[in-house]
């Protein structure tokens, strides 16, 4: 029978991977939704969640709840992924695949500049409402809390009403078939440009809500950086599961948290970035293209 | 009715249609012929809105359609069946339907049944991925796709592409079936003439950008100097 103090550490390895893959996964899916709609590799992807999340849980400061300032920062969300492909990415349809990547780039640094000048580097603590506190099994503490089950939960419905979104809703219908064939989509009267900013509404928004769930940890708090290391995990994400597949981005996302936890806690906690490169280019050897896509590698 | 007059349209320094008019009636199949390079697909394109003319009116009844964005005259009631058919291979038959029938004015499953009613096939492939259809089954769903929105016009660009002789006649007569029962007005593009000539009611040969030939099919498959010079019906 295996040692229960060993069974409890693997119980809270998984668990406490599973928190952070979830949100790996959440990123990984926001990547996706940029990409099979528009073909662009956002890498400010990070940046305009956490702007969102500033201006809305800095309503905090006006004494209203926690609630209606998250409400506001996924709002907020929308609007800058709406306007963002509007005034910014527009211009970059059909332009050479480096054009997108240096202009993405560029608005992740002047993102985090503006939010470090506004509300300066210092972390900014959100009162979450549920306990950090690791629940207790037998007086040990199991590797969930109130506010890890926040975040799965939050994570998985997020990534079942996107899931749902495109499968059962004559919106997603569209969205998908802008972002597949968008000459065709014309010909049957959708409205290609209005899906493509809408896409990156709901990725942005989707993005937001990550960032807050990541903010409103008791250890993290709100930073201009706070979204850096999620997003190059949710990037290595992304990438292994086929930046065409949401599916995949979720899996690849969920199984890099785990596997990053086991090596945190076995190995290192410095080891973890080393051993997210070397998932990232085994998975890419075996699969060049994404463990889950079906569509042909392409130049990014 | 389409009515076109004086169409211009050029891709830089070429010039793929030069001044055509023409005329498409409600209820008739109107066939345009011409080799390759005639400007036949620049039409159908022009008309749906995908390419912007130099000169010249594209009229359906009394609205004019240029300057329109494709999805506009969608909406309008034009439905376009595009070269190499434009079905969608990652959504499955029901849903390259379902997104057809985005602008129907009927229920969904009323027309999804309407379809299924007018190609069996489909109706059994209703879950399979697009992308496994073959040649004959994927130009059926682009028909039945654009049928469910209930178009007054059909563009269909080149539907015969890599048939058999035997499924070609089959699209033919189903083509025919449909504008008749509908009272559609129907725009064939093909450069299979003999088979378009069977259906049609009027043809209209195009070459290098120009009309050559404007008359009822019966003539224009009588013409021996343009089947022999224009339409490669060599006996």
């Amino acid at each position: 029978m295996m040692d229960p103090i060993l069974t409890s550490r693997i119980m809270s390895d998984v668990l406490g991977g599973l928190t952070n893959g979830v949100m790996y996964g959440l990123v990984a899916l926001s990547l996706v939704l940029v990409w099979r709609s528009t073909g662009i590799l956002n890498f400010a992807q990070g940046a305009m969640p956490m702007f969102a999340t500033y201006l809305g849980m800095g309503l905090l400061s006006y004494h209203l709840s926690y609630w209606p300032c998250v409400a506001i920062s996924i709002v907020a969300g929308f609007a800058i992924g709406g306007v963002t492909e509007r005034v910014l990415v527009r211009s970059l349809y059909g332009k050479p695949e480096i054009n997108p990547v240096v202009v993405m780039v560029g608005f992740l640094i002047v993102l985090e500049a503006v939010a470090s000048a506004i509300w300066s580097t210092t972390p900014r603590g959100l009162p979450s409402p549920f306990s950090p506190i690791d629940w207790q099994i037998g007086g040990k503490p199991f590797g969930l809390s109130d506010f890890t089950l926040y975040e799965i939960v939050t994570g998985v419905i997020v990534m079942v009403a996107v899931a749902a979104l495109f499968r059962f809703t004559k919106l997603g219908l569209q969205l998908r078939a802008a972002a597949l064939a968008p000459e065709v989509s014309r010909l049957l009267g959708v409205r290609v440009g209005r899906m493509l900013t809408l896409g990156w509404m709901l990725s942005t928004a989707v993005g937001t809500i990550t960032t807050v769930l990541v903010a409103s940890n008791y250890f993290t708090g709100l930073t201009p950086q706070v979204m850096d290391s999620i997003f190059a995990f949710g990037f290595i994400a992304a990438a292994v599961g086929g930046l065409d597949s949401p599916v995949g981005a979720l899996v690849a996302g969920v199984s890099l948290g785990i596997i990053l936890q086991f090596v945190s806690d076995y190995l290192n906690s410095n080891a973890i970035i080393i051993v997210a490169l070397i998932f990232l280019i085994v998975s890419l050897m075996v699969r060049p293209s994404g463990l889950f896509t079906k569509s042909s590698a392409r130049r990014v | 009715m389409i009515t076109i007059d004086g169409l211009s349209v050029s891709f830089g320094a070429v010039q793929a249609l030069r001044g055509v008019s023409m005329s498409a009636e409600t209820g008739k199949i109107t066939a345009v012929l011409g080799a390759n390079g005639a400007g036949k697909t620049t039409l159908l394109r022009t008309i749906s809105g995908l390419k912007e003319p130099a000169t010249g009116s594209i009229r359906m009844d009394d609205r004019s359609l240029i300057h329109e964005r494709p999805e506009n005259i969608a909406r309008m009631g034009v439905g376009h069946v595009p070269e190499g058919r434009g079905v969608i291979g990652e959504f499955t038959v029901e849903e390259n339907l379902r997104l057809g029938a985005m602008m129907a004015k009927v229920p969904l499953q009323a027309g999804l049944d309407e379809q299924y009613e007018q190609f069996p096939v489909l109706g059994e492939r209703r879950k399979q991925h697009a992308a496994k259809l073959s040649g004959g089954e994927r130009q059926m769903l682009a028909m039945a796709r654009a049928m469910i929105a209930k178009p007054s016009v059909l563009l269909l660009d080149e539907p015969s592409l890599g048939l058999a002789p035997l499924v070609t006649a089959q699209l033919m007569h189903t083509i025919h079936d449909l504008c008749g029962s509908n009272n559609l007005t129907v725009i064939l593009v093909e450069q299979n003439a003999s088979s378009a000539l069977r259906i049609a009611d009027h043809a209209v040969v195009l070459h290098l950008g120009r009309v050559v030939a404007n008359d009822v099919a019966a003539n224009v498959a009588a013409n021996e100097d343009l089947r022999q010079y224009y339409l490669g019906m060599v006996e």
